[in-house]
């Protein structure tokens, strides 16, 4: 009976995922893989064991349905700008409770006997290793997203050397520990190490980078929940284990890809590896638009799109640009935002804040698409984003962003940046796309901007 | 060396599940489009919640009055759990978002 239901849990869990290929079906997925969880939650409770265990309903119920209230209190309330923090610490929960789940086997294995052969005992500590890199590394890229003051790129001298010397601690430590004795001692040392490498594989790697540590730690808590299904020869976790692997591991290609960067060059910290960006001479003087021209020149064009960044997430200005869009599509423009694979804090983050303000998907173009698309642009507004359009990915082969794929914006008629100040992007490079003369400037926040665009639009 | 291969012959039927489910979660994964990508996240987040099914069969095994382990065990339920029910009902919420012109 049990196995049956985990054959059917395993069948929606998959099934689920294959329907998140197209936002019409997505939602029906979701569900479906709802369901296959709560299916396999419930062949667990039910499945009969051999020695006919002892049940301790009470442990299980109290903090399943504790966990679903809060669970679902967070889920309700979170904004969906906070989407990065929330996965986050969703995900560091998912690695402390596979840690604390390997720690009480290897404890059990110690203690009270049982199974212990060296396989299952190496799968235990490496499972315990993954899985605190998970959870103190996800709590750290929280702080980090969240905005902490201390958390912002801290680099130790010599943090190579002290990360490969917290590894190397690790191997011998549990080498020790399978090979010469058993001591539990050496257990927790292993796992106050891990919990400390977690901790020092994150801090270097800058706020931009985010996309690509989310994914990686989310690549880690599959690859720990499938080792937990081998250690309780469950399949259905060791399959749930590999779909979230490989959903983590494609992500985190994905977006090294979009910032043409090796995963190692991440990890390793960021763009300050690069070397020293010779800063370049007065590339002239940048153009200054007002409201109200900017204003006419939206609306008596045919086609606008909008390139929206970082900034304009943390302004929370989404619902703006849709009013903007409204407005504008009265008068007959073609409206539609080309979004940046790593626009934003996370893999496909600028697209939900998007669909909350009510855009619909079909405006939202991808990068191949919209490089297309912009040679028949009116105008190019990009909100908020900086590196993501600067033409020395392309231009200038010595920019640390060279060769990274980027929104070839200039090739519309003209271009209005909104920014707050001439300030470099987050590559500390300056974007020579601001000095290009079908280029103007639209100083301010993204909101106070996109409000007073808003009202001189409604004059019109 | 011997064991290794030892090993592998032992868990063939597994080796072949492992080998299978990669695949197949690198080929459902792919075809996801960009824009779906921050509720991928999410939901694998939740699905990798599934730990917690080995923190049930660990309490159900538990002796009731091994109390260190029983403790330890619900912390990682709960701790896994509110991963899965928060994960589920946020992505839920971010996908009817992607659906709201539909319904009108």
């Amino acid at each position: 009976m049990d196995k049956l239901i985990f054959l059917f849990a395993a069948f929606f869990l998959v099934w689920g995922l294959r329907l998140q290929s197209s936002p019409e079906s997505a939602a029906r997925g979701n569900k479906y893989a709802a369901l296959g969880m709560f299916l396999s939650i419930f062949g667990a409770i039910i499945m009969p064991f051999e020695n006919s265990g002892f049940n301790n309903y009470l442990w299980i119920f109290l903090p399943l349905t504790a966990s679903s209230i809060i669970g679902y209190g967070i889920a309700k309330k979170i904004k969906m700008t906070s989407m990065p923090q929330m996965v986050s610490i969703f995900n560091g929960l998912g690695g402390l409770s596979a840690v604390l789940l390997s720690f009480i086997e290897l404890y059990k294995t110690s203690f009270l006997g049982g199974e212990s052969s060296l396989a299952y005992q190496m799968t235990l500590v490496l499972s315990l290793f993954i899985g605190s890199i998970a959870f103190t590394g996800s709590m750290l890229a929280f702080a980090k997203l969240d905005g902490y003051k201390w958390s912002e790129k801290l680099t130790l001298p010599y943090q190579h050397i002290i990360n490969i010397v917290l590894l190397v601690a690790i191997l011998y430590f549990s080498y020790q520990y399978f090979e010469v004795n058993n001591d539990f001692n050496l257990i927790y040392l292993v796992l106050g190490i891990s919990l400390l490498y977690g901790i020092f594989f994150v801090a270097p790697i800058g706020g931009a980078d985010m996309p690509v540590v989310i994914s990686l730690l989310n690549s880690f808590t599959g690859l720990t929940a499938a080792l937990t299904g081998i250690i309780f020869d469950n399949k259905v976790m060791l399959l749930g284990g590999i779909l979230v692997g490989a959903a983590g591991t494609i992500l985190t290609i994905l977006m090294c890809k979009a910032m043409n960067r090796s995963l190692l060059n991440v990890i390793v910290g960021g763009f300050s590896s690069s070397g020293k960006q010779t800063v370049k001479e007065d590339q002239g003087d940048v153009k200054e638009i007002n409201d109200s021209d900017f204003a006419v020149q939206l609306f008596y064009s045919s086609k606008v799109i909008i390139i929206p960044g970082y900034g304009l997430a943390v302004a929370q200005a989404q619902k703006l640009c849709k009013e903007i869009q409204e407005i504008l599509e009265t008068n007959d423009v073609e409206v539609k935002y080309a979004i940046h694979p790593v626009a934003g804090r996370m893999p496909g983050h600028m697209n939900v804040l998007l669909a909350e303000a009510d855009v619909d998907y079909s405006k939202l173009i991808e990068l191949e698409q919209a490089n297309e698309e912009f040679k028949s642009t009116d105008v190019a507004v990009i909100v908020g984003a900086n590196d993501v359009v600067n033409p020395d990915a392309i231009d200038d082969s010595s920019s640390p962003l060279f060769g990274m794929p980027i929104l070839k914006v200039w090739e519309s008629k003209s271009t209005v940046v909104l920014k707050r100040s001439m300030s470099a992007g987050y590559a500390g490079v300056q974007n020579p796309l601001f000095f290009r003369d079908n280029n103007k400037m639209y100083f301010g926040d993204a909101k106070d901007s996109l409000q007073r665009l808003s009202t001189e639009l409604k004059t019109l | 060396m011997e064991s290794i291969i030892d090993f592998l012959i032992t868990n063939e039927i597994l080796i072949y599940l492992l080998l299978f489910t990669i695949l197949l979660g690198f080929e459902v994964i792919s075809k996801v489009p960009s824009i779906l990508h921050t509720p991928l996240m999410s939901g694998a987040n939740a699905i990798s919640g599934i730990v917690i099914l080995g923190a049930i069969i660990l309490i159900r095994n538990t002796s009731p009055d091994n109390y260190i382990v029983l403790t330890l065990a619900s912390i990682a339920l709960s701790v896994g759990s509110i991963n899965v029910f928060g994960g589920f009902f946020v992505t839920n919420r971010m996908l009817s978002m992607f659906n709201k012109k539909n319904k009108k």
